[in-house]
């Protein structure tokens, strides 16, 4: 049928919008190699392998790298507890508030992130306290909560709920349901939403500016490389790591939940 | 028979799950209350301390914060200089958000009515994977394509064309060595930033456009441009009016790309992070910092009546 066939227009303009997607994050990765410090030559006049011994020797890069680390394993933790206990309330028969609730659970990315990012430090101010890694944290476990949230609610919207009654019918307590039941299947989901999380804490550099004070975190320092550029293929090489550092886990999140009509990462 | 329905309680466990099914509200309020008491306290407590952060004013000699009552901050916003910004940031904001509807559509096209099997999911992490990864990378990526001695600049003497980049930088108003100190640098940053968030709500959207309608429309007489117009758009409006909402609203609180992209005119976000911090002035960022709020607030209510929400 002719009327099936994409045109080539069509076709052309949707392989475009690909590559467009695609094609820059390629110049990160070359650019890492350039013998090039001072400008962004293209093509690079020759290539090296050196700079990725000098960024392992740059000791302003390990401090930050390590405060990155962190934070997202904490605020990720945290996000996982609070995101899997919103996701089985809301689960759970309708209840008074319920619709606030959601609301409110997505209202921290629905938002500008600078606005989490004021208002967080409007509060801080307000309240005197200084700023430390439980500030940061605070920010991205606020933000990580609805991604590991949306990843559960959709796993337990497709569990039937049948697989819960017969645990009980066969003796076991609300606690054993949890541990053999209901952990083994949300598992993947978990995980998932979990790793979504930590790329998203690992990489967050908007709310991050407002609460850090004066501590750096890895997209803090390459902010201000972009800002005040020196050695620039060392800006390039932590990129690649930081680029690393997001790809592989949300690459793993979708293979985790593929498949199921709650595929991870619909939405940020 | 004299043994009971039910097992003895055997421990503290139990208990508790019997205690958890006679009260189920109980139970729900356990599970229930640590997120509600972390984003109500933490996240509802911090919006409150905006709003009340920009209803103070900072003395104009000594820099403090004054912490009484007053409407003279948002007057502030007022002033012929802040209300360029809030200007500029909108129109930046709706300009993005319309490019973005317009690169979306052939991507979210395909992947809706013609990828299927293997290409569906290459698709799908095709627009996932940008989403997701790094945004700083990203942003990082357009500075060394568009520094005046950077990729774009060779392709473009490579084919002649480099009458198009002068051209475009000598229009007034969006003058600049190169793109990447050109405000249509920051232009095309952030459509580039932001355009997958348009395309994955407008794919939702056109997956559940019934095929049967287009070849009813094509059986009627239709022809490609009148079935698009006619049939296409207006089933598939409320998924672009969905991915507008985050176009427009990350935009709108965007303050690193114009940083680093630019001729570092100001956008409300850049605004208020130098307000707070180099300036001093938190109650004037505070304000400043209400104005997305505000215009996300009508926006999601006209994006509510265009049906928008029944597409995310």
């Amino acid at each position: 049928m002719r009327s099936d066939r994409p045109s080539l227009l069509l076709r052309v303009t949707a392989t475009g919008g690909l590559l467009f997607l695609h094609l820059p994050i390629l110049f990160i990765f070359l650019y890492a190699f350039t013998t090039e410090e001072r400008t962004y030559q293209f093509p690079p006049p020759g290539l090296t392998t050196k700079w990725f011994a000098v960024a392992w020797a740059r000791q302003d890069i390990w401090p930050p790298l390590y405060l990155s680390l962190q934070v997202a394993a904490i605020a990720t933790l945290m996000a996982m507890i609070l995101g899997t206990l919103a996701a089985a309330a809301m689960n759970r028969a309708r209840f008074f508030g319920r619709d606030q609730l959601s609301l409110l659970i997505i209202l921290p990315i629905a938002l500008p992130g600078v606005i989490t990012g004021m208002s967080l430090r409007s509060a801080f101010g307000i309240m005197d306290i200084p700023f430390s890694t439980w500030t940061i944290v605070l920010g991205h476990a606020t933000f990580c909560i609805v991604i590991v949230y949306n990843n559960a609610v959709a796993r337990m919207r497709r569990l039937s709920g049948g697989i819960m009654e017969a645990s009980a019918d066969l003796g076991a307590n609300a606690f054993q349901t949890f541990r053999y039941i209901l952990l083994p299947n949300l598992g993947s989901a978990l995980l998932a939403g979990g790793m979504l999380a930590f790329a998203l804490s690992f990489d967050e550099v908007i709310v991050t500016t407002f609460t850090a004070g004066q501590q750096s975190t890895l997209p803090i320092w390459m902010l201000n490389e972009l800002v005040r550029p020196r050695q620039r293929p060392v800006t390039n090489v932590v990129a690649i790591l930081v680029f690393a550092a997001t790809f592989v886990p949300i690459l793993a999140a979708y293979y985790l939940t593929r498949g199921g009509s709650e595929t991870a990462g619909m939405g940020k | 028979m004299t043994a009971p329905a039910t097992l003895p309680a055997r421990g503290l466990a139990d208990r508790l799950t019997s205690l958890f099914w006679r009260r189920p509200t109980l139970f729900l309020s356990l599970l229930v209350t640590p997120p509600l008491l972390w984003l109500g306290v933490v996240y509802l407590g911090s919006l409150a301390a905006l709003l009340l952060q920009s209803f103070f004013s900072i003395d104009e000699f000594s820099g403090v914060v004054k912490e009484e009552f007053t409407l003279k901050t948002y007057a502030e916003l007022f002033r012929a200089q802040n209300l360029d910004v809030i200007i500029r940031t909108v129109v930046m904001a709706a300009a993005v958000t319309l490019a973005c509807a317009f690169l979306a559509f052939p991507i979210a096209y395909f992947a809706a009515r013609y990828a299927k099997g293997p290409w569906k999911a290459a698709f799908y992490l095709g627009v996932m994977l940008p989403l997701w990864s790094s945004y700083l990378v990203k942003v990082y990526a357009w500075k060394l394509i568009l520094a005046k001695e950077g990729v774009l600049t060779w392709a473009a003497e490579g084919t002649g064309t480099t009458f198009l980049i002068d051209g475009l930088l000598a229009v007034p108003g969006f003058e600049g060595s190169s793109l990447s100190t050109s405000p249509f640098g920051t232009f095309l940053v952030f459509v580039y930033i932001w355009l997958p968030y348009m395309i994955l709500p407008m794919q939702a959207a056109l997956e559940r456009v019934p095929t049967s309608m287009l070849e009813a429309s094509a059986d009627l007489g239709a022809t490609r441009g009148q079935t698009f117009w006619t049939v296409i758009l207006p089933l598939a409006l409320p998924g672009v009016i969905a991915g507008s909402i985050f176009t427009f609203s990350l935009t709108l609180g965007d303050y690193i790309i114009p940083q680093i992209i630019g001729d570092s005119s100001r956008f409300i976000g850049l605004t208020v992070y130098q307000l707070q911090g180099t300036a001093g002035n938190t109650p004037l960022a505070a304000a400043f910092a209400v104005v997305p709020i505000l215009i996300m607030l009508v926006y999601l209510t006209l994006a509510k009546r265009a049906g928008a929400f029944d597409a995310l």
